[in-house]
């Protein structure tokens, strides 16, 4: 008996020494959610459709060049929706299936005649938003690292196509947003024709009919500016495929133009510089567009044959110079983003939690300490010990497992120690009515603690389903929430049954008649 | 020290009038709902803008008012914890315009401007919660599933565990809670936002914790007071664990009660809703849950109630659990 009650001692002993050592010091060891370190939660929404419709579009260019090529006779060619495409007025049907075998990989053809509609197969749209999604997470994520956030989130969230960021002790949220949103798409293309004081005046220099292989860029009001002319939107008129892309740069750096204003240089990778060269070699004296998400930022004449180095300027501040280069280094996203959820806690509401949390917790502990002290008299201190016990393996079950403490988590550590009040009450309720009934402590003390065990797993596993679910269904503080709830429940049962019991055998132990107890 | 010595009040001779109460509040709650159009939702579930911000200097609820009164929409102003901290909420509902994902934060931009424009002490922003539509209607399903799942799951396992009619006596209680404290939080103009979910979720754990307790006590006399009705035993039972339940309740409150207290402004709709919940959960296991156990059991054995709850547990693996605690 009282070897076995030694190692019940020591094994108590084992579990608090290694959860304090787990947890201590806590202001290192434990996580902290966003809603008390302060930080910013957001929610964004790849727009796969975007991305789906760029493929689209290509295949509808591509199958275009086809048919001219086999001299296939179309009236209609045209995209109706990301991921569809119609074909009208086809005079010869075995020569146009044909010519247009390629585009049924991923398209599927509907039935007929003269007159088609493609839509994209289901598995590659699917493998498209897949691959839009896991792309756009992967420059989020470099982009984040850029900025340099300590312990930064960034990942899928429910649904497919929403993404998950969180950031630590960021502060200047609009920043942090441009930087994750901004497409970054970079494009250098030669200008045709323009600038255009209008898109009308564009069109009309091509008869209202623009050839479809070249399209009608809005600049920056900058770009005119800089030429000496009043800032107003001017339109250049450039090829649609863009024979340098932001997928060429090897590098990008903040530097200064020759009026020394902040300027972003750009270095490209072998491939780009050889394709660069060859390209402005070609085009001396015309217009090279810098176009960056569809805008023309400068158009600077080119001088010389350039191959591996350039310039994008503009009218940046040092900020922007900064964080267009960090955006270019970290690649394109494939698709635009929209923001569906932002939640931004400021470091002194975050420490206004911590407080009230630590104030609540203590407080209701107190109280309740008192209570059990007073109504148990020395049980009151066995209670107290389990309860205490629980907390050190709540914090330091946290700590192992790396479980992030917001403020909800607070009321975790409350409602964990109301469960193990609600167990030391039950089997202390139960000793005391056994009490009555004469058989003698040691009797009492055991059939206590055996009747009771059932009602404390019923309780405890009720308790459990809820919480899980509760994990299942929350966001952050939330999940804070539960976890400390699920940790505190399974902790409890090991406290309020094994420590609690262990503390009365001593007791009984120590003395072999107790005719009393204090409880 | 002892609360009750020997307790013995008749509580299930007052089920029918508990039953009416509990009805009456929930109708009353249900009206109220009915004539304001639903429990007012919180931006959690709704989608829209919160912007709290801290003044350097003191400003009055006035001052503040007119100052966003410019920017469209129905804007609601209301001070954030206490006056000296002077720190203020502003809330914008979701307005159509905000459908656009792109255009989400401008309602927090028009508020901060417009506060910048008003000439006021100078401020900085605390916390900024923006939530689009899609993101609302989102956590508004899953809230709903999470709470039916753990319903569902909690509802199984006492019926493994007991029987059919304890679990339908446990479920109606847990229900009887969440309508309850639904219909406090209308009474008192509380919102549903996530952490009032959250709560919500918790008492359907505690209030089915509470019946069990009853209900294991229940499982276990029925095998000691074999004559007796089943009413008796299920009264005997609830007596027997009164001290248990209103030490615990208490305990359980008064702790709570601090978080109430101290917890702060973002908890505090968190923490009414747990105040409410333990009451009602403590209230609904001594009248409610045994209440509809015993009328189940009745209404499926009108003829011989006392001889069927003499010999109620027939499986063998829960007599094994009743001989290893004796």
């Amino acid at each position: 008996m009282n070897k076995n009650l030694r190692w019940r001692g020591l094994t108590i002993l084992a579990v608090i020494v290694l959860s304090v050592w787990a947890f201590y010091p806590p202001a290192e060891k434990v996580n902290l959610g966003l809603d008390l370190k302060g930080g910013v939660h957001l929610i964004m929404r790849v727009q796969t459709d975007a991305a789906l419709r760029i493929e689209t579009e290509t295949t509808v260019e591509r199958l275009g060049e086809g048919l001219a090529r086999a001299g296939v006779q179309y009236a209609k060619l045209e995209v109706t929706s990301p991921t569809e495409f119609v074909v009208e007025g086809i005079q010869s049907d075995q020569a146009f299936r044909q010519a247009s075998i390629e585009a049924d990989t991923i398209f599927s053809r509907s039935p007929g005649a003269g007159r088609y509609t493609y839509t994209m197969r289901p598995i590659i749209s699917n493998q498209l938003r897949e691959e839009a999604v896991s792309q756009a997470l992967q420059t989020i994520e470099r982009r984040v690292n850029e900025l340099g956030v300590v312990e930064p989130i960034v990942a899928r969230y429910t649904q497919a196509d929403q993404i998950l960021v969180q950031l630590p002790g960021v502060t200047d949220v609009v920043r942090a947003k441009e930087i994750i949103r901004s497409t970054a798409l970079l494009e250098l293309k030669i200008v045709e024709m323009g600038p255009f004081p209008s898109q009308e005046a564009a069109q009309q220099a091509y008869n209202n009919n623009v050839p479809p292989d070249l399209e009608v860029v809005p600049g920056s009001e900058d770009v005119a500016a800089s030429g000496g002319g009043t800032p107003a939107t001017v339109y250049y008129v450039v090829r649609r495929v863009a024979p340098i892309t932001g997928r060429d740069l090897r590098n990008a750096r903040p530097s200064l133009d020759e009026n020394s204003l902040p300027a972003v240089g750009f270095s490209l990778n072998q491939d780009g510089a050889r394709r660069f060269g060859q390209l402005t070699e070609q085009s001396i004296g015309r217009q090279l567009a810098i176009i960056l998400d569809s805008r023309v930022v400068s158009a600077p004449v080119i001088q010389s044959r350039i191959t591996d180095e350039g310039q994008i300027t503009g009218s940046f501040t040092q900020q922007e110079a900064q964080d267009l280069s960090l955006v270019l280094r970290s690649g394109a996203l494939p698709a635009p983003m929209d923001f569906l959820e932002e939640r931004t806690v400021g470091p002194s509401l975050g420490a206004e939690s911590i407080r009230a949390g630590v104030t609540a917790s203590v407080g209701g502990l107190t109280l309740v300490v008192f209570f059990m002290l007073f109504y148990y008299r020395l049980a009151g201190f066995n209670a107290l010990t389990s309860i205490v016990v629980n907390l050190m393996i709540l914090l330091g079950m946290m700590a192992y497992l790396g479980a992030t403490m917001t403020l909800p988590g607070f009321a975790g550590f409350i409602l964990t120690i109301g469960m193990g009040v609600d167990s030391n009450v039950l089997i202390f309720e139960r000793i005391k009515e056994e009490l009555g009934t004469a058989k003698g402590v040691r009797a009492a003390v055991n059939a206590g603690f055996d009747r009771v065990w059932w009602t404390i797993v019923d309780t405890h596993v009720a308790s459990l389903i809820g919480a899980l679910l509760l994990l299942n269904f929350g966001t952050g503080p939330i999940r804070g929430f539960a976890t400390t709830l699920i940790i505190g429940l399974a902790s409890n049962v090991f406290t309020a049954v094994f420590v609690s019991r262990t503390i009365f055998e001593v007791l009984l132990s120590r003395r072999a008649q107790l005719q009393t107890l204090s409880i | 020290m002892q609360i009750f010595k020997n307790p013995n009040f008749n509580f299930i001779r007052w089920r029918w009038p508990a039953l009416a109460l509990s009805i009456a509040v929930i109708l009353a709650g249900a009206v109220l709902m009915a004539t304001q159009g639903g429990l007012p939702l919180g931006i959690d579930f709704s989608g829209g803008t919160i912007v709290v911000v801290k003044f350097d200097q003191d400003v009055t609820e006035d001052q503040v008012r007119q100052s966003v009164a410019g920017v469209s929409g129905e804007v609601g102003v209301q001070q954030f914890g206490a006056p000296e901290d002077r720190e203020w909420l502003i809330r914008l509902p979701q307005t159509l315009s905000d459908e656009q994902g792109a255009s989400l934060e401008q309602g927090s931009q028009q508020i901060e401007a417009a506060l910048r424009q008003a000439g006021l002490p100078s401020f900085e922003v605390i916390n900024r919660e923006i939530v689009g539509p899609v993101i609302g209607a989102d956590l508004q399903r899953r809230g709903i599933y999470a709470t039916l799942a753990s319903l569902v799951a909690i509802t199984l396992y006492i019926a493994v565990r007991f029987r059919f009619s304890f679990a339908v006596g446990a479920i109606a209680a847990t229900f009887h809670d969440i309508f309850v404290t639904l219909a406090f939080l209308m009474f008192f103009g509380y919102e549903l936002s996530l952490n009032v979910v959250a709560a919500i979720l918790t008492i359907t754990g505690y209030s089915v914790n509470d019946t069990i307790v009853v209900f294991d006590r229940v499982r276990e006399n029925l095998r000691s007071m074999r004559r007796d009705a089943l009413e008796q035993v299920v009264n005997t039972s609830v007596n027997q664990t009164l001290a248990r339940t209103v030490i615990t309740a208490g305990t359980t409150f008064f702790a709570v009660l601090a978080l109430y207290l101290f917890g702060g402004d973002v908890l505090r709709g968190f923490a009414f809703t747990m105040l409410v919940g333990i009451v009602s959960g403590t209230y609904s296991t001594v009248f409610i849950a045994s209440a509809i156990a015993i009328i189940l059991s009745q209404r499926r054995r009108p003829s011989a109630a006392p001889v069927a709850a003499a010999r109620p547990e027939t499986r063998p693996g829960r007599k094994a659990r009743g001989a290893r605690a004796s």
